[in-house]
C-alpha cells in the first residue's frame, strides 16, 4: 500500500534509486517459485495460528549462506507484492553491508519501490533491532533470526526441547535467568532477551536488544520470523501479549543510557557507543539511522522556523 | 486390629518386560503404602532396575500394570495417562534418585539452580524464595549453603548424591525411587548418605523404592524387601524377616554370601 | 472370659537350608496363651529354641505351620503369619516390642534420639514434640544410670553394659501391650539389673503382657507368673533331607 511520501530524499533513498535496475528476467517474482511461497505462506499462517510456535519450513538454498538472513529474505520473498514498498535494515541502519545487499537483491528480483523511511514502508527486514519509531496495521515486519530456540543452550536435544514447548514447560528458562542472578546479581541477558507470546510459548526475538522488546507487546503490525539455516517460522501477530520473562523480585528493565544522541538529542531511542579516539573518547548515536535522521530534521526545521519567525517580527 | 483403611500409595500387578527373547522381568506384582520403604534386592541381570524403570514410567511394561494413588484421587494406571500428567508426577510427587549423579543433576548450572529448578517449573517466580528454599535444603542434606552458586562438578561424589536428593525433595513428593543410590562411593560417605536418607524418609513419612545389592543398605533403610532372580520375584516380606529367616534357596545364598566384619 | 493378647496353636518350626541340603526342626506343638498382665518365662536349656519361638512371635522368623494370634481389648485378631507386611510394620511400632540381647547400632545417631525414636514416630516432628520425647527419653537414661555426658553421643563405643541399658530404654519407653523379652539383663551388673526388673513389673503391672528369656534363675523367679517348659515343644533331632 503506498504511504504519502513527503519529507525530504535523504542521502540512503538517492543512493538507493540510484541502483534501480529493472527486474531480472532469469528469476520468478522474488526469487522463489510460486510452490515454494506457497509453502512458506501456509507455514506463516500456521504461525500465526499459533503465536511463538516454532513451525518447520522446507527452506531452500539462498544465493547468500547461512547466517546472512536467509530465513528473513524468504519470508519476504514469500509474502511481497509488486506494490509493497520495502525497507532493509541492519542493526538499525539502512547503510550497512547486509542491508544493502538484501535491499539490492529484492529491486533486481522484484523492482518494487524501496524506501528507507520506517512510516513509508509497507514490509520492514530487519537484523537484530526494531525501528524506533511506532509500527501501524498496515505494516509487517519481518525479523531475521539465528537461533530459534530459546532454550538450546541448556537443552541441546530438539526432541526435547519440542517436548518443553509442547507441555509448557518453563522451568529451564528461569533456570537460565536464576543463574544470571546469582551469578551476575541481575539478568545478564541482554539481547535475544526470551519473551513470552500469548501467555503460552516462550519465544526467542532474535537478537534485538532487549531495550526493543516492549515493542513486541501489542504492537498494531504482523511480526514476522524466519531462521533459514535452523528451517524454522515464527509469528506474533497483531495485537498479542508478549511479555519479556523476569522474576518478581528482578522484573525485566530495558537498557538506559546516561547521554542523549550526539546527533539528534534523542533521550528515547536505543544509542550505539562510538570511540571517537584513542583516549577513550566516545559518543552515543541513535542505533535507528531513518529516526535519528528524521529527529534531526525536525529539529533543524524547528530551528529554522523559530529563525523565520524572529526574521518575520524583525 | 486398627489398620487404617487408605488406599496403597503404589501397586504393580503382573508386570512383564521382554527384551527380544529375553525375558527381563516376568509376573511381577506388589503393593507399596505410604511411609513404607521397600528394597528391591538381587544381582545383576536379576530384572531390579527392569522393575524399577516400569514403576517410575520411564520404560513401558509389555504386560500388566502400574497404579499410583494421587494426591487428591484415586488409584490410577500410570501408563494410561498422558504424558503430561506423568511428567508433572514426575516433577512434583515422585523423585527418582540416580546411581550416576550426573544423571539426575544438571551439571553446568548451580547448586542453587538445581534444587530450584522444579519449584520453577511450577510457576515460582520470586527469586528471594527460591533461594531461600534452595539454601534451606542444602543445609538438610548437609551441604554448606555457602556452596550454593557453586557447580556440581565442583562437589565430591557423596555431595553430589546429596545435592540430588535435595533436587527432588524439595516438592515434598510421596513417592521415590532410588537405583543404587549408594553405590560407588566411599564407606564412610555411604554411611553418611544413608543415614541421611533414613532420617528423610522418616521425617518426611516417604514411600520409597530402592533398587539395591547391597543388603546392608536394605536392612538399614527398608522396612520390606523383595528378592528377585532371573526377572521374578523369588521373595518377598520383611526386611528383618527375609534377612534372618530367608526361605528361598536363592535368597539363602544370598544372605550367606555376605561377608561379616 | 477375655481373649487372650497372645495365643500360639500349634506352631511349629524348622530350617531348611538348600545348600547344605538340611532341614533343621527346633519347635513343634507350640501350644499356648498369655493375658495381659502375665510374664510366661520361657524354661530351656541352650538350643531348644527360646530365642526362635520369640522371634516367631515378632514375626522375625516365620512358622512352619500354626498360628500365632495377636489380640487387643476391643480389636480383630489379627492373626501374625497370615498379617501383610503393612500390619505386621503397624503391630510392632504400636503393639508388640522386642527388647533384645543386642544394639542394632544406627551410625551418628546419638544415644537421646535413638531412645526418643520410637515416640517420635507417633508424634510426628514438630518441635515441641521432640522435645517431650526427648524428655521422656532423658528421664528413662536417668533411670538406667546412662551419665548425661554420653547422651549426645552415638552408642557405638559405649560397653555392652551401656548399650544394652540404651537398648532397653528404647524398646520399652513407648507403652506396648506385649512384651517380648530376650535375655534383657545378659550384660547388666545386679544394680542394673534390678532396675530392669522394676521397669519390667512396672510395665506388666500396667497391663502389658510379657514372654521371656532370663539366663538367670532370681531375675526370671522375680518376674515369672507362669513358667512354660521348652521341652513340651522339643522337635526330633536333626535329620538329613
Amino acid at each position: 500500500m503506498l504511504k504519502d511520501n513527503t519529507s525530504d530524499v535523504t542521502v540512503g533513498e538517492a543512493v538507493a534509486s540510484h541502483e534501480n535496475q529493472a527486474v531480472d528476467q532469469h528469476f520468478n517474482f522474488a526469487y522463489l517459485d510460486e510452490r515454494t511461497k506457497r509453502m512458506i505462506r501456509r507455514a506463516i499462517l500456521k504461525a500465526v495460528a499459533i503465536p511463538g510456535y516454532q513451525v518447520p519450513f522446507g527452506s531452500r538454498e539462498m544465493p547468500l549462506p547461512y547466517g546472512w538472513g536467509t530465513g528473513g529474505i524468504q519470508v519476504t520473498a514469500s509474502v511481497i507484492g509488486p506494490h509493497d514498498i520495502l525497507k532493509v535494515i541492519d542493526q538499525g541502519s539502512d547503510d550497512t553491508v547486509n542491508a544493502v545487499n538484501i535491499r539490492r537483491f529484492f529491486q533486481r528480483t522484484t523492482n518494487v519501490e524501496i524506501t528507507t523511511q520506517t512510516q513509508a514502508a509497507t514490509l520492514i527486514q530487519t537484523r537484530h533491532r526494531i525501528p524506533e519509531m511506532a509500527l501501524t496495521e498496515d505494516q509487517i515486519i519481518i525479523y531475521q533470526v539465528p537461533v530459534p530456540e530459546p532454550m538450546q543452550r541448556l537443552e541441546p536435544r530438539e526432541r526435547e526441547t519440542r517436548s518443553l514447548h509442547g507441555l509448557a514447560e518453563y522451568g529451564l528458562m528461569h533456570v537460565k535467568l536464576y543463574e544470571d542472578i546469582a551469578r551476575y546479581g541481575h539478568i545478564a541477558t541482554t539481547y535475544d532477551y526470551p519473551v513470552l507470546v500469548n501467555h503460552r510459548y516462550v519465544m526467542a526475538p532474535s537478537p534485538i536488544p532487549k531495550f526493543d522488546n516492549p515493542k513486541m507487546h501489542m504492537n498494531p503490525a504482523l511480526q514476522l520470523f524466519g531462521a533459514g539455516r535452523e528451517k524454522r517460522i515464527y509469528a506474533v501477530p497483531p495485537y498479542t501479549s508478549v511479555e519479556s520473562l523476569g522474576f518478581e523480585d528482578y522484573p525485566f528493565e530495558i537498557q538506559r543510557w546516561d547521554a542523549p544522541c550526539e546527533l539528534c538529542g534523542s533521550r528515547d531511542s536505543f544509542l550505539d557507543e562510538v570511540i571517537t579516539d584513542d583516549q577513550g573518547g566516545r559518543i552515543f548515536v541513535c542505533s535507528d539511522s531513518n529516526y535519528c535522521e528524521t529527529q534531526q530534521n525536525t529539529v533543524e526545521q524547528t530551528a529554522v522556523t523559530a529563525a523565520q519567525s524572529v526574521l518575520k517580527d524583525v | 486390629m486398627p489398620v487404617d483403611k487408605q488406599s496403597p500409595i503404589l501397586r504393580a500387578t503382573g508386570l512383564n518386560k521382554s527384551y527380544g527373547d529375553r525375558a527381563a522381568l516376568i509376573d511381577a506384582s506388589f503393593e507399596l503404602w505410604p511411609g513404607e520403604v521397600l528394597a528391591i534386592v538381587g544381582e545383576s541381570g536379576s530384572g531390579k532396575t527392569t522393575l524399577l524403570n516400569a514403576l517410575a514410567a520411564r520404560d513401558q511394561p509389555d504386560s500388566g500394570s502400574v497404579e499410583f494413588h494421587l494426591k487428591d484421587g484415586a488409584l490410577t494406571d500410570i501408563f494410561k495417562m498422558t504424558e503430561a500428567q506423568r511428567r508433572l508426577l514426575a516433577r512434583t510427587d515422585w523423585g527418582f534418585v540416580h546411581q550416576n549423579s550426573a544423571d539426575g543433576l544438571r551439571m553446568e548450572v548451580s547448586a542453587g539452580a538445581n534444587v530450584g529448578e522444579r519449584l520453577m517449573a511450577l510457576g515460582e517466580r520470586h527469586y528471594g524464595k527460591i533461594r531461600a528454599t534452595a539454601c534451606d535444603w542444602l543445609a538438610r542434606v548437609e551441604i554448606d549453603p555457602a556452596r550454593i552458586d557453586d557447580l556440581p562438578r565442583h562437589f565430591s561424589g557423596g555431595m553430589r548424591q546429596r545435592l540430588q536428593i535435595a533436587r527432588n525433595l524439595v516438592t515434598q513428593p510421596r513417592l521415590v525411587f532410588m537405583d543404587e543410590p549408594t553405590s560407588g562411593l566411599d564407606v564412610s560417605v555411604q554411611a553418611k548418605l544413608l543415614d541421611l536418607l533414613r532420617q528423610l524418609t522418616q521425617h518426611l513419612g516417604l514411600a520409597s523404592v530402592i533398587v539395591t545389592h547391597d543388603l546392608a543398605v536394605a536392612r538399614l533403610l527398608a522396612h520390606r524387601m523383595i528378592v528377585m532372580r532371573r526377572g521374578r520375584i523369588v521373595e518377598t516380606g520383611l526386611t528383618d524377616q527375609v534377612l534372618d529367616d530367608p526361605q528361598h534357596s536363592y535368597t539363602q545364598l544370598l544372605v550367606s554370601s555376605v561377608l561379616q566384619p | 472370659m477375655t481373649t487372650p493378647v497372645l495365643r500360639l496353636t500349634n506352631v511349629s518350626k524348622q530350617f531348611t537350608l538348600h545348600h547344605q541340603g538340611l532341614t533343621l526342626p527346633v519347635l513343634q506343638n507350640v501350644n499356648f496363651e498369655v493375658a495381659a498382665g502375665e510374664c510366661v518365662v520361657l524354661d530351656g536349656t541352650s538350643g531348644m529354641g527360646k530365642s526362635t519361638l520369640l522371634k516367631l512371635i515378632y514375626s522375625n522368623y516365620r512358622v512352619s505351620a500354626g498360628s500365632i494370634q495377636y489380640s487387643q481389648a476391643g480389636l480383630v485378631p489379627l492373626e501374625l503369619t497370615t498379617a501383610s507386611p503393612r500390619e505386621l510394620i503397624d503391630v510392632r511400632r504400636h503393639h508388640i516390642g522386642y527388647v533384645s540381647q543386642f544394639l542394632r547400632v544406627i551410625p551418628r545417631i546419638s544415644t537421646l534420639d535413638l531412645v526418643a525414636e520410637p515416640l517420635l514416630a507417633e508424634l510426628g516432628n514438630y518441635e515441641h514434640a521432640v522435645k517431650q520425647a526427648h524428655d521422656i527419653a532423658s528421664g528413662w537414661l536417668t533411670r538406667l544410670r546412662i551419665p548425661e555426658r554420653l547422651w549426645g553421643l552415638a552408642p557405638a563405643t559405649f560397653s555392652g553394659g551401656e548399650q544394652q541399658r540404651v537398648n532397653i530404654a528404647r524398646s520399652m519407653i513407648k507403652p506396648r501391650s506385649l512384651l517380648l523379652l530376650d535375655e534383657p539383663t545378659a550384660s547388666l551388673d545386679a544394680l542394673n539389673t534390678q532396675t530392669v526388673v522394676t521397669l519390667i513389673q512396672e510395665a506388666i503391672a500396667a497391663g502389658a503382657a510379657a514372654v521371656g528369656i532370663f539366663h538367670d534363675q532370681s531375675v526370671g523367679n522375680q518376674l515369672a507368673t507362669r513358667r512354660i517348659d521348652m521341652t513340651n515343644f522339643r522337635s526330633i533331632t536333626c535329620a538329613a533331607q
